[in-house]
């Protein structure tokens, strides 16, 4: 059987730099992406991050995606295997994947799990009518394929993505009939919303959608306003005649091989859902397993970036090598710190306190 | 419809495709999936729930989801926002669960 030092999964900005930060330091990478093309996340965001400056805010995350590339096709040490889903880690440590309509096998002495998240649904009535899609969706059709998703949008979620995605629509020559949010504030930063609303978009909060309607597709979708214990006013209803409903109401991470790997999980809902528990080297419960990234807890592509760069740093230290390797992780986890030290990082704060709560065990 | 002036991107999109749905000739490009090249196409529906038989189309986009399952090329439940258009490709509306032996 094939064997490898390192498998990273996901070729997302986490497991990028993951794979790039284990081969700079000597150790065989290979590095799976089911899409075929790396960047996860990043290849839809043509917006500039937000984020710190040493984490490449100011940069579009397409070219984010393109610098991280470069790196990694320039690195000997790295195999990019893309159109590679992999499907189980089995107790013997054996990975299989599926590739170009074949199942592989791969033995890795170390794997890095940087599968990201995935969209959260909403239940109402007739939310599984075509033309109710995932934020990201949206994102993939317009700013990957260049198609429009439809002519008018009834936007569901006011954080930064339900926020950001309405602009790019707007970019887009979509028109964006309304941002609505359950809760009573703009959950996003004040620069995005005051763009939108320049532009003329309201955005209602303390407002929920009660039903879609349409025959075939959505015709249109019937909001409400919320009480302060979040039930709808009756008579509150508003109809708008939209024929897209996006829904940005938040990411769950994808720990499926999590799970499979035997990984202890937690739910923690400051990062969308179950995670692994992880030391703060990220290796979780599985010895040699590692996560980064939105996987581990949904949070963002700076923190992704220098998640992947502590797991890199941690699985080339754990197979022996490195020369500063001591320096180089506090400097990556000063980092995290840093990037988590601000307001919007007070609600990881408090998931990684939960997530650690049983007395910080480490693993290894 | 397709995105022609944007401010920020630049699609190139490759070769000119036709590709058959339901046995009605649809053009699309090299390089985009069938989801991508049918929603091009003002065509939303791409498949029916099985037991209530709700119209369905792509909710994520990127293969997590399962909401767009297709017959392709007589393959039953492909997952069109992840496989890529080829040439003379024929995409069916799939009706209930799909059979491999089909
Ligand atoms: C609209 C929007 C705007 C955003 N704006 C910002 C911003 O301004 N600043 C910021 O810092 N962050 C931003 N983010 C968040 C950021 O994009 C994500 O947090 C980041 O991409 C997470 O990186 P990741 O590598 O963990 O996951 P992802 O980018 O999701 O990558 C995961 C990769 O793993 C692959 N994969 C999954 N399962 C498998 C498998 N079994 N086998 C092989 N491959 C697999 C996926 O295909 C994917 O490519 C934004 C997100 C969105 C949606
Ligand atoms: S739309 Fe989710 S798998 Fe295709």
């Amino acid at each position: 059987m094939r064997e490898t030092e390192v498998l990273v999964v996901g070729g997302g900005p986490a497991g990028m730099v993951a794979a790039i930060e284990a081969a700079e330091r000597g150790a065989k990478v290979v590095l799976t992406e089911r899409d075929d093309r790396l960047g996860g996340q990043l290849i839809k965001q043509t917006h500039k991050f937000f984020g710190s400056q040493k984490q490449y805010a100011g940069s579009r995350g397409i070219d984010i995606s393109k610098l991280l590339e470069e790196k990694l096709s320039n690195n000997p040490n790295i195999e990019i295997l893309t159109e590679t889903t992999v499907l189980g880690i089995y107790e013997d440590g054996v990975v299989t994947m599926e590739g170009a309509n074949k199942h592989l096998k791969l033995k890795p002495k170390r794997t890095i799990l940087a599968t990201g998240a995935s969209e959260k649904f909403l239940p109402f009535a007739n939310n599984d009518l075509p033309g109710i899609y995932g934020a990201g969706a949206v994102q993939t059709l317009m700013n990957v394929y260049g198609v429009t998703p439809g002519q008018r949008v009834l936007m569901v979620g006011a954080g930064n993505i339900g926020l950001i995605v309405s602009y790019q629509l707007m970019q887009s020559g979509v028109e964006v009939a309304a941002i609505i949010d359950a809760a009573p504030k703009i959950g996003g930063y004040l620069v995005h919303a005051s763009k939108i609303r320049r532009a003329g978009v309201p955005i209602f909060t303390s407002h929920t959608i009660l039903n879609a309607y349409g025959q075939e597709f959505v015709e249109g979708a019937i909001v409400a306003s919320l009480d302060d214990k979040w039930q709808p006013i009756l008579g509150t209803e508003k109809d708008l005649a939209v024929d897209v409903i996006c829904l940005a109401v938040g990411l769950s991470p994808l720990t499926e091989l999590c799970w499979q790997a035997g990984c202890e999980m937690k739910y923690i809902p400051e990062f969308g859902g179950y995670v692994p528990r992880k030391n703060e080297f990220l290796e979780t419960t599985v010895p040699g397993v590692y996560v980064c990234g939105d996987a581990g807890g949904v949070e963002e592509a700076s923190a992704a970036m220098v998640e992947g760069r502590v797991a890199g740093i941690s699985v080339a230290a754990s197979l022996g090598f490195g020369l500063n390797i001591v320096q180089d992780l506090e400097a990556a986890l000063k980092d995290l710190d840093q990037l988590r030290s601000g307001p919007a990082g007070e609600k990881i704060l408090k998931g990684l306190e939960k997530l650690f709560a049983r007395g910080k065990q480490h693993v290894s | 419809m397709r995105i022609e002036n944007h401010p920020i991107l630049i699609f190139d999109r490759g070769k000119i495709l036709s590709f058959f749905f339901n046995g009605e000739v649809i053009k699309g490009y090299e390089g985009e999936s069938i989801a991508a090249a049918l929603h091009a196409a003002g065509i939303k529906v791409l498949s029916h729930s099985h037991e209530l038989h709700h119209p369905r189309g792509l909710f994520c986009a990127i293969g997590n989801c399962s909401s767009c399952l297709m017959v392709v090329d007589g393959q039953p439940n492909v997952r069109v926002c992840v496989e890529k258009l080829r040439e003379g490709m024929r995409v069916e509306t799939q009706k209930g669960k799909g059979c491999l032996t089909q």
